[in-house]
Formats: structure tokens, C-alpha cells, sequence
């Protein structure tokens, strides 16, 4: 949380909506521990991270439509899910979950 | 009022100890998202609608401000289930030396560079000199205990005893061991160590407390330098920060 907040505030003095999304679980080896964040601005910027770049493209886009809707996601990420949505996969093979959310808490 | 956000900005500003609560699933699918922002002493702000589920997850994430991961926990409440990941974000450590005698000086510069704040208390204005101690972020020239109780003492704080004198050390280590801080030691022999919990026991302190002193202070790595004794103690400190006791510190085999 500390890490991103100097970014946050910085976009929401300029008046823009962000998304917050949070690793809330992880199986096996994953590259980030439960905690890690990574913010998106309206506009597009980010902040922080939840993978070190394996699944931060999909992120960015959920937390960008969450940004519009207001709906929080859950989004699981990872190679042991044969069947997984997002059909992206962790280089170390773990399985997480990723919470995003508009910060308008 | 404010936001939670504003009010977890500001905790975490003021270095207070605070944890986050989100309901991140339920098996309704209702309140996702839903946070409580919960103090130290189990209070807390926001909803999940729930008082019951409130008050599980309050208790819950006021412990997980000192120890532990951030993770999704489960609840059961009848018939439902809901998730909840609590984050614990504890004020950064601090340790407090008692006595600012040659040890206090390398353990000072030490616990600095990990990352400590480090506040230097001695009756002696003789020892407590910015000369001596330009790294200390407060420099408190008083009776210790008396400092001591009126500090926010927590699970993020060290407190090391240095003085070798009964008359500071001793009610220190009353004010220290009446509150649940994250380590305490004091120097001493074995012998003077046992001499002081005898003397501590008659003052109604109870057989619990004496057991969180650690002394003789420090790990036994040989230390005969003040250097080398603050590095003993500063070790010491760290292993308590991540619950290891003395006999786990060569084993490896145990987290």
C-alpha cells in the first residue's frame, strides 16, 4: 500500500478515478506475495505490481473497466487452471488470485 | 467523517498500527468489496452489514497488524461463506535503549540501518549527548521508567535495558513487561539476571512476565566488544521480530 500511494495521490489530485487491484491469495510459487498492488489511473498509468509482468496486461484492463463500472473483480491467473478465462499463465506456475477495485472507499 | 482511505492514509502517516478488511467473495454475491479499516484495540470503521461476520473479522485483523502475512481468510456465518483478505500494516519497528552507555552507541548506528527508529533514554545527561548519539531520532534525558510510561509501547517495539543499575533498569522493566511489546532484553549476567527476576518476582511481577525477559541480552556469538555486543542484541532483536527462538537460530530446518 505504502508503495503505491505517492502515485494514487498524485492522480487523484488531478482528479482522476483508479483501481486498486491486490494479490488476496496465491498457490504454489508466485512471483509477489499476497498484499502486492497495483494501481491504475483513469488515464491509463500505473503503479506498483502483482506479478512482476506476466499478468499485468489483463489487470490493467479489468481494473480499467472496473474504473468505468465500479464493479469489483476477482480475476485467477495461472497454468494449473486447464480451463482458466484469461488463458495466461504464471512463468513459475503458481495460481493467483487478483482482486480489483475502484478506490472510491 | 472521512473516507476510509483518507483515514488509513493517515494512520499509516502517523505510524499508527492499522489493518485493512475486504470482503473479496460471498456466497450470496452480496457486499464485495465491502471494507473495515480496524484499530489496534479491535474497533473499526466501516460495514459489511454483518455484525456478527464484523466481529469476527475486526478480532481477526487487529492481531493481523503485528504478525503474520496479508491473506483471504474464511468465515462461515450459517448458512453463508464469505471471504475476507485482512492486510496488516504495522508502524515501523522501533527500539527503545534503556542506558546510553558504549553498547547503545553501535547498537544505535545498527538498528538504524535496518530500518529502526531508535529513541535513547538515560537519566545521566552525562550519556545521553547528541555527541555521543547523532543517528538517535529522540535523545530523551529523564527517568526511563517514567518516559516509558507514557510511550505507545506495541508488538513493533524493542526495548533493550542497558544501565547495570537496579535503580533504572528494574522499573523499566515493570513499565515494559505490564504492556505486549515485540522484545524485551536486559543486560546482566546470569547470575545478576537471576538476582533481578527474584527482586522483580517480590514486586508481584508474575513468573509470564519474567519469562519475555531475554537475558542475559543478546546471542551467545562470543561478543566481547561493545560493537560486537550491540551486534549479539541487534540479531537477537531481529530473530524475535520473525518469532524465532533461541535454539531455531542454526536450525534450518525450522521456519
Amino acid at each position: 500500500m505504502r508503495d503505491i500511494l505517492p502515485d494514487v495521490e498524485r492522480w487523484r489530485a488531478r482528479g482522476e478515478r483508479v483501481a486498486v487491484a491486490t494479490v488476496v491469495s496465491v498457490a504454489g510459487s508466485a512471483p509477489r506475495r499476497p498484499g502486492a498492488k497495483l494501481a491504475v489511473s483513469e488515464k491509463g498509468e500505473i503503479s506498483g505490481s502483482v506479478s512482476g509482468g506476466c499478468v499485468e496486461p489483463a489487470v490493467i484492463e479489468t481494473a480499467l473497466q472496473v474504473i468505468k463500472d465500479g464493479k469489483p473483480q476477482m480475476l485467477e491467473f495461472g497454468i494449473s487452471e486447464e480451463e482458466n478465462f484469461e488463458q495466461i499463465g504464471l512463468a513459475c506456475g503458481g495460481t493467483i488470485h487478483v482482486f480489483v477495485e475502484r478506490l472510491d472507499w | 467523517m472521512s473516507s476510509l482511505y483518507e483515514e488509513l492514509k493517515q494512520q499509516l502517516a502517523q505510524e499508527r498500527g492499522v489493518a485493512l478488511a475486504t470482503l473479496v467473495r460471498s456466497s450470496s454475491g452480496q457486499g464485495i468489496g465491502a471494507k473495515l479499516l480496524v484499530f489496534p484495540d479491535k474497533s473499526f470503521h466501516g460495514s459489511f452489514g454483518l455484525p456478527e461476520l464484523e466481529a469476527q473479522v475486526a478480532a481477526d485483523a487487529a492481531q493481523a497488524i503485528w504478525i503474520g502475512e496479508p491473506g483471504t481468510r474464511l468465515y462461515t456465518l450459517g448458512e453463508q461463506t464469505f471471504e475476507v483478505f485482512i492486510e496488516g500494516f504495522p508502524p515501523p519497528p522501533r527500539l527503545i535503549i534503556v542506558g546510553a552507555g558504549h553498547i547503545a552507541i553501535p547498537l544505535t548506528t545498527f538498528a538504524r540501518t535496518l530500518g529502526y527508529r531508535v529513541v535513547v533514554i538515560d537519566a545521566r545527561s552525562a550519556f545521553a549527548t547528541r555527541e555521543r548519539f547523532p543517528h538517535a531520532d529522540e535523545l530523551i534525558v529523564a527517568w526511563p521508567d517514567e518516559v516509558l510510561a507514557q510511550m505507545d509501547l506495541n508488538p513493533s517495539t524493542a526495548v533493550a535495558i542497558l544501565t547495570h543499575d537496579p535503580k533504572f533498569d528494574e522499573p523499566s522493566l515493570k513499565v515494559v513487561l505490564s504492556r505486549q511489546v515485540g522484545y524485551v532484553g536486559a543486560i546482566g549476567s546470569r547470575k545478576t539476571s537471576q538476582e533481578r527476576n527474584e527482586r522483580l518476582k517480590q514486586q508481584g511481577l508474575t513468573d509470564e512476565q519474567l519469562s519475555r525477559i531475554h537475558a542475559p541480552i543478546g546471542l551467545n556469538i562470543g561478543a566481547k566488544t561493545p560493537e560486537e555486543m550491540a551486534l549479539a542484541i541487534m540479531a537477537e532483536i531481529v530473530a524475535a521480530r520473525y518469532g524465532k527462538d533461541r535454539s531455531a537460530i542454526l536450525d534450518w530446518s525450522r521456519k
